[in-house]
């Protein structure tokens, strides 16, 4: 019983029964402090040390607002934050125009495909939304594909990527996906008997989506375009790919790579950046707070799917066209790039070549050694800490032990560009017995990657441990098995699938982050994929093996996905329906 | 219209709901098949019957959720099949109650009377009186999800006979509470339905639950209606096998009609056989049906019929025991009224059964 009435909370299950084990055994005790140690080391202080930089007085240490004040009365700083916000804001606008129609249409119509369509909208996630800037570039910039098709048909081009118009335009074609995964669900969760009732009530058409269908759908859609937001917010190389220098991700990384760690500007900057994603952050709890409209209920099951009309059936699949030929562009031009001899001034390549893939086996398959390793090793230690974490927080009574769940979360509101910087200068300093910094080691870039990437791995392990009944564990008790061995052959079999979708969701995103180790890769031999996909596609003539790295690159994480996928229904399936 | 709500008005206001040769099929699965009820102003009804008997999608369909095939739906008279289920004027009760989360109760209420343009101090009057009429005037500024079950339930009535409906259709409201709030929830169901006078149709597949409070019952099944009668008819005179054995326990017992010396008899086994009444009639194949409390066991003097049986198990119940007996190869359970003191029958006891030709009846289907 305990287990059912704490089921969906994050607190560990309480009950009579739960107060024979208050105190914690030397094991635990030694997990948790490893742990904190862990998190203090590689994210409390680094980040600490970013703030504490930005707030005090350059050599001295003493407390100041004078960096803020500069920051303020600097017009480029001023400048970069409002683009800042005017493009996040923006990316969130067009993003949603993107994922409404996709997300109304596959939930609420018998529509063919609803499956295909929610699968291909994340497509766009699996890529760094900078290799598609110069895909992008290609099609819809001014002597891109588009417009010079419109150029030669009708005389005139549209802007599509024209300074901060392609920021917009890339990373709303990015991002959607997050507002259409939230926003779908929350249509999905509507029991139909909502909207009857409504109906039965006199209510129909426009008046029903108004009253009832989007209030309901309001905190999913709120939470995904937060995450838009700050994701936006923080992104560092696709404004810089797109030579857009006025942002301020960008500017926080030009300070400290152009003038040096020591100039207090970037950790102003850095600071800036966390009150966002903060902000962000609040206002989409705030939404969520006190409604959880999950409202499908005995009998119930979602919206009440509808045949369409054959007129509306055209318009519907006219409109999912469209739009995920848009959200696709960059994967497709991305794939003519990495076979085309020369494309420039003309809407199709020249001519078609293998050349860029044999060169990028030849020379770059360093970097995808780099990343299979970075990224496998980031995973690795996610799903550990997540474990660990989410036992220590769901099963024992360790005091404070909810403090490593909200640090390990806390990862959430710290944007890339800020952890680089604050590894930079934390660990510059710190050097090994031969005399080199750890900051140049390229174990960093994956303790970087692991610490950004902590939540999500953190939420998939709690979520996975929080549907196993605490009364599995203690059978194995009642029976003999000690707390460590219950573990082992309780615990872990059964949490299997979550673990694996926590690894899969680590790798996956890690493989093509580039924010944070943009800042850490000190040498080409340590570089990942993502990083070397940035040097590429800064010259016109590193684009061709740049876009066939890309291509490579999305194949490797799809591949990885749907492997761990199919590993994930298997062993839901032998675990039988139960779960 | 200054009182509305009242015993008086609505309850001149009941109209009938008429239910003609309905048919309904998803693909292949043929739901409803040519279904004909009629509904009296006024009425409590039920439909009963076991999952998948087709009562709920005939209930949406009433309410316009559902599109019939064929056939006809007259509320009052008029035809509504062809109207959307915002034009209807049913009031439907969901089984989950579908309160919306992101409204207070208040709104909630007010919601019907909103979309029917209703001036706003009218409004203010009507919620206050549909929530008064089930006792949560005191909650009306509270969130569906502070209520418990039964207070969730109450508001979900309240916010549908705030419309005044012509017709309340219920679908299973009393599914989602516990065994306790039933029994009382049903009763303030049926009081309400009274003193409105509102022609109301109940879906459920609890025998107890439609007994107790409808005027009438159509027991479906596998898409038909079975049978339709007050819930005593359908208890002493049960159409056919389905409505026996639905509603309550009922003894099935096979056997033949055979002719001795002018008289029919039917015989369960060779030499176990009674007289059948000669007002009877008992087509091919037809098998006798009775109720274990109008059997009796050893000397009861009351009986038309005795037939000899072996006990084979017994089960006591409080005020009854209940014997599994043995008669000819069939066999039956026969409830005897427990006296204290008094010896229960041992398996393997050869005894009389004791049968009141009256409350048997024979159903070849």
């Amino acid at each position: 019983m305990a287990d059912a009435t704490t089921a969906g909370r994050a607190h560990a299950p309480s009950g009579p029964f739960r107060h024979f084990m208050t105190s914690a055994t030397p094991g635990q005790l030694a997990l948790a402090l490893a742990i904190t140690v862990f998190l203090a080391l590689f994210l409390i202080i680094p980040v600490g040390t970013v703030i504490y930089v930005a707030f005090t007085e350059k050599g001295t240490g003493t407390f100041t607002l004078v960096n803020f004040v500069d920051f303020a009365r600097t017009d480029l700083f001023i400048r970069s934050f409002w683009n800042s916000v005017y493009v996040s804001a923006m990316s969130v606008v067009l993003a949603s125009i993107f994922a409404l129609p996709l997300a109304y249409i596959t939930t609420r119509f018998d529509f063919r495909g609803a499956m295909l369509i929610q699968t291909l909208g994340f497509l766009p996630l699996i890529m760094p939304p900078f290799v598609g800037a110069v895909a992008m570039l290609l099609l819809f910039g001014r002597n891109g594909t588009v417009n010079l098709l419109l150029n030669d048909w009708f005389g005139f081009r549209i802007p599509f990527m024209e300074g901060l118009n392609g920021v917009i335009f890339v990373q709303a074609v990015h991002y959607f996906p997050f507002i259409l995964i939230n926003l779908s669900a929350a249509l999905r969760n509507i029991d139909r008997a909502m909207e009857e009732a409504a109906q039965n009530l006199g209510c129909s058409g426009f008046r029903l989506f108004r009253r009832i269908v989007f209030p309901l759908a309001m905190p999913g859609y709120i939470a995904g375009a937060s995450l838009v937001f700050v994701k936006v917010f923080d992104d560092l190389a696709t404004p810089l790919l797109l030579n857009v220098k006025d942002m301020l991700a960008p500017q926080a990384y030009l300070r400290v790579t152009s003038i040096g760690i020591a100039d207090p500007m970037g950790y102003v900057i850095s600071v800036v950046l966390i009150v966002m994603s903060i902000l962000a952050m609040w206002v989409s709890a705030r939404a969520m707070r006190g409604k959880d409209y999950a409202t499908v209920q005995r009998g119930g099951g979602g919206l009440a799917r509808r045949q369409m009309r054959p007129w509306e059936s055209v318009a519907a699949y006219a409109a999912v066209f469209l739009i995920l030929l848009l959200v696709l562009a960059p994967h497709i031009g991305l794939l003519l790039l990495s076979f085309a001899t020369i494309w420039s001034f003309s809407p199709l390549p020249d001519g078609f070549t293998l050349a860029h893939y044999g060169r990028v086996f030849g020379e770059s398959f360093v970097y995808v050694k780099n990343t299979l390793i970075y990224a496998s090793l980031a995973g690795l230690i996610d799903v550990v800490l997540g474990t660990a974490i989410a036992y220590l927080v769901l099963r024992t009574k360790l005091i404070g032990r909810q403090w490593l769940d909200w640090a390990a979360t806390a990862a959430l509101a710290i944007p890339g560009v800020v952890l680089g910087i604050g590894y930079l200068r934390t660990f510059y300093g710190v050097q090994l017995p031969d005399g080199t910094p750890l900051a140049t080691l390229w174990i960093v870039i994956v303790l970087a990657l692991a610490i950004r990437r902590l939540p999500y791995a953190l939420r998939a392990c709690y979520a996975a441990l929080q549907q196993i009944s605490v009364s599995l564990e203690e059978a194995a008790e009642n029976l003999g098995a000690t707390k460590v061995r219950t573990v082992r052959r309780i615990v872990l079999p059964l949490m299997a699938g979550g673990i694996l979708a926590g690894f899969v969701t680590s790798f996956a995103t890690a493989a093509v982050e580039l924010s944070a180790t943009l800042m850490l890769v000190q040498s080409n031999a340590d570089a990942p994929l993502a990083y070397g996909l940035y040097v590429f596609m800064q010259s016109a003539a590193g684009r061709g093996p740049g876009a066939a790295l890309g291509v490579i690159a999305v194949l490797l994480v799809a591949l990885c996905t749907f492997a761990s996928h199919l590993i994930i229904e298997k062993s839901q399936k032998a675990k039988g329906a139960g779960h | 219209m200054n009182q509305p709500l009242s015993v008086s008005t609505l309850g001149a206001q009941a109209v009938d709901v008429d239910i003609r040769s309905v048919d309904l099929s998803y693909g292949t699965n043929h739901v409803l098949k040519g279904i004909d009820l009629h509904i009296r102003p006024g009425e409590f009804f039920a439909f009963l019957g076991p999952s998948g008997c087709g009562k709920t999608t005939l209930l949406r369909l009433i309410a316009g959720f559902n599109r019939a095939d064929g056939g006809e739906v007259l509320v009052g008279g008029r035809e509504v099949s062809h109207l959307p289920p915002w034009k209807r004027d049913v009031g439907m009760v969901f089984q989950s109650y579908a309160l919306w989360p992101h409204m207070s109760v208040k709104r909630n209420v007010a919601f019907g009377l909103e979309e029917r343009k209703v001036p706003r101090a009218e409004i203010e009057r009507r919620v206050a009186a549909a929530l008064e009429l089930v006792g949560l005037a005191h909650l009306a500024d509270r969130r569906p999800s502070q209520l418990s079950g039964g207070q969730q339930q109450r508001v979900a009535v309240a916010r549908t006979i705030a419309i005044e409906p012509k017709v309340l259709l219920l679908d299973e409201p009393l599914s989602n509470l516990d065994a306790k709030m039933r029994v009382q929830v049903r009763r303030e169901l049926r009081d309400l339905q009274q003193r409105l006078g509102l022609t109301t149709i109940f879906v459920t597949h609890d025998q107890e639950e439609a007994n107790t409070i409808c005027d009438r019952i159509a027991v479906m099944n596998d898409g038909a209606v079975q049978q339709v009668g007050s819930p005593m008819e359908l208890y002493e005179k049960p159409a056919n096998l389905f409505v026996a054995s639905f509603l309550g326990t009922a003894n099935i017992v096979p056997g033949r009609v055979i002719e001795e010396g002018g008289a029919r008899l039917f015989e369960i086994d060779a030499g176990v056989r009674l007289p059948i009444p000669a007002h009877v009639t008992v087509l091919e194949g037809a098998k006798l049906v009775f109720r274990p409390q109008h059997a009796s066991l050893g000397a009861d003097g009351a009986r038309d019929v005795s037939l000899p049986g072996t006990v084979l198990h017994s089960e006591f119940l409080g005020s009854t025991v209940r014997y599994g007996v043995k008669v000819g190869s069939a066999e039956v359970s026969i409830d005897v009224p427990f006296q204290s003191g008094e010896a229960i029958h041992k398996p393997g006891a050869a005894v009389e059964v004791g049968l009141s030709l009256n409350s048997a009846v024979w159903l070849a289907s």
